[in-house]
């Protein structure tokens, strides 16, 4: 009951969030300077060619009065239709998303068992070397941002010793048996690996990009509250019944530890997804955030507006997700 | 033959000659209560900790034995050592707030010593866990093996570990200040169910206190410390008759009395200090040289 009520009131206070992105974005995209009309029509246009678009466009309403038709569309599952690309913009965000969704979580994962090992071997080596050589490195990774990790991933592993691919999302001359866009899901699924390694490697560098800043976050946090952890009661307790080291991590003071982190590695991982936007360009992946770019390139108003709600909708469902995950990991939650 | 016999120990802040314990030797026979008692920081806690091998990695054993039924602990290897540990030695811990794991419930947190490191099968490990529950008076022992530990109180949390740490029928207890963290109405039944759960179980238990009055009431001998030496190691009898030394005498003195409480709070003499000062320098002297 109480769950239900706090979800209900979640799922309210989303809605509201939701709803002044869109406004501040509707808004903000039009007072902007920049012309949609006149990034299609060649030079020459007349006045009469200009005023005809603009009208078929609906530009030449108020900005309130487009922003009241343009939600109407939104509430009845119609996000328009792309300038650039005349097609409807739920067709082309939805059609992207799947490639942007793949990378990103592909990007967690590698940030989550890099971060993890190295928290759990500097707390398993605390006060040795190992330790200290894990902290310059949780320095060095943090302090460069996701985008040159990519340029640096790009000369070496795709330049010098050239083992991945760093271009697209799949080599272009493979024939394509799938129905979804979730292409790494799906030729598992389908048992093609051929297909699953190409994809594989065609995302394992922009993955890695976005994934080494969050493993530094996660491996320092993490190994902060695993050390103090260490230090309490119920740790020494269960080495005094035999158990060994890493028992002791792994059962005792991990589960206890984590929290924190999970918090954390929930408002990252948004940033992760931000983080797409520069590194799907680099990589001509094409997602969604390499989408956004030629969107905002070509003033394509409606495209950037579907994508902006899109990105927001992820973010928040992603928030849900981690208050839910805390609450089951900690029973002290869990009951109240 | 003594059960815990430590001869000699030594024990330093790792990489300085910083001592914490000086040249310590005590016995705890089979089925004995043996007090430690001194100030804060006189070691106490320390040599329980050096006992079960829990002592914090800034700290090294300099020197010394820890034999526990004749086997020297300090030349086992660290998995055989903890093996031994596990099979023969338990602790009853200062703060039953911090001493179960939060996220785990009850159950498991008994069990887990008996099914992972003696190897018995779960079902007997439960029915043996609700057993103990029983022994040290938790009323429906099966609801607490299910619950968290922020759901029971700090007088529960304190039976269950009482009840955790004779789960395996060790011969050595280390019970760190296990009424300290407790109110003074609990403490009493605390002490009281520790007493009778030696008896009954036949365990030695070595029991760090800084309370006089809890050595008399469960206390066979005892051992004084200051400044991580032992001063005077007696039985508990001749203890509260005659004290044999200065420093025990004045700590005596110290323990307030319900009779006369005004009188009896009298603070360790400064020549008593000095006195045994002296003797931890003499002693230090003869580690040095020796």
């Amino acid at each position: 009951m109480q769950i239900l009520r706090s979800l209900l009131f979640r799922l309210a206070s989303t809605a509201v969030t939701l709803v002044g992105v869109a406004v501040i974005v509707f808004f903000v995209i039009r007072v902007v300077p920049g012309d949609p009309i006149a990034m299609m029509l060649p030079p020459g246009a007349t006045e009469e060619d200009i005023a005809r678009l603009t009208a078929l466009y609906g530009l030449d309403k108020s900005i309130p009065e487009q922003f009241f038709i343009w939600a109407g569309g939104v509430l009845q599952g119609d996000f328009g239709t792309s300038i650039t690309a005349r097609r409807p913009v739920l067709d082309l965000v939805l059609g992207r998303l799947p490639a942007t969704l793949e990378l990103s979580i592909m990007a967690l994962v590698i940030a989550v068992i890099l971060g993890g090992v190295a928290a759990l071997t500097g707390t398993r080596e605390r006060g040795t070397k190992v330790e200290a050589g894990i902290d310059v490195a949780n320095g060095m990774a943090l302090s460069v941002p996701d985008f040159l990790w990519a340029l640096i991933l790009i000369l070496l592993f795709g330049v010098a010793w050239p083992v991945f691919h760093i271009s697209g999302r799949v080599t272009p001359s493979l024939d394509l048996p799938f129905v979804t866009n979730f292409y790494l899901f799906e030729s598992l699924l389908r048992l093609r690996f051929d297909l699953w390694a190409d994809i594989v490697s065609h995302m394992f560098m922009p993955a890695l990009a976005l994934a080494i800043p969050l493993a530094a976050i996660i491996g320092q946090l993490l190994k902060q509250s695993l050390k103090e952890t260490m230090h309490l009661d119920y740790v020494t307790l269960s080495r005094t019944k035999g158990y060994g080291e890493n028992h002791v991590i792994i059962r005792e003071a991990l589960p206890n530890a984590i929290l924190p982190t999970l918090t954390l590695v929930g408002v990252q991982f948004t940033f992760l997804i931000g983080g797409t936007v520069i590194i799907e360009r680099l990589f001509s992946y094409e997602g969604l955030g390499n989408m956004a770019i030629d969107a905002v390139i070509n003033r394509d108003l409606p495209l950037i507006q579907g994508i902006v709600i899109l990105f927001a909708v992820i973010f928040t469902v992603v928030n849900l997700v981690v208050d839910l995950t805390y609450a089951l990991l900690n029973p002290r939650l869990r009951h109240a | 033959m003594s059960y815990l016999k430590i001869s000699n120990l030594t024990v330093n802040i790792a990489g300085t000659s910083a001592r914490l314990l000086r040249d310590v030797s005590l016995n705890v026979e089979a089925g004995e209560v043996h007090g430690l008692v001194g100030e804060s920081g006189a070691g106490k806690s320390m040599i329980g900790k050096a006992v079960l091998g829990t002592l914090p990695r800034a700290i090294e054993i300099v020197s010394g034995a820890i034999e526990l039924d004749g086997t020297d602990l300090l030349k086992l290897s660290p998995a055989e050592h903890r093996k031994r540990l596990g099979q023969s030695c338990a602790l009853i811990p200062q703060d039953p707030l911090t001493a179960l794991n939060p996220s785990r419930r009850i159950g498991p947190q008994i069990t887990d010593r008996l099914t992972d490191i003696l190897g018995w099968d779960t079902k007997h490990a439960r029915e043996r866990a609700a057993e103990l529950l029983d022994e040290v008076q938790i009323p429906d022992p099966q609801r607490v093996l299910c619950s968290y530990p922020h759901e029971l109180s700090g007088g529960m949390r304190q039976r269950i570990l009482i009840a955790s740490a004779f789960a395996a029928e060790p011969k050595l207890i280390v019970a760190d200040e296990p009424t300290t963290a407790l109110d003074v109405t609990v403490q009493k039944q605390i002490l009281k169910l520790i007493k009778d759960m030696q008896q009954r179980h036949n365990t030695a238990l070595l029991f760090v206190t800084h309370d006089l009055g809890v050595v008399s009431k469960i206390c066979q001998s005892l051992s004084v410390l200051y400044a991580g030496m032992v001063v005077e190691a007696t039985d508990v009898r001749s203890f509260f008759r005659e004290p044999a030394h200065a420093y025990s005498r004045a700590l005596l003195a110290a323990t307030p009395k319900y009779t006369d409480p005004e009188a009896s709070l009298t603070p360790v003499p400064e020549e008593v200090i000095a006195a045994v000062r002296a003797e931890v320098e003499a002693a230090d002297q003869r580690l040095r040289h020796g």
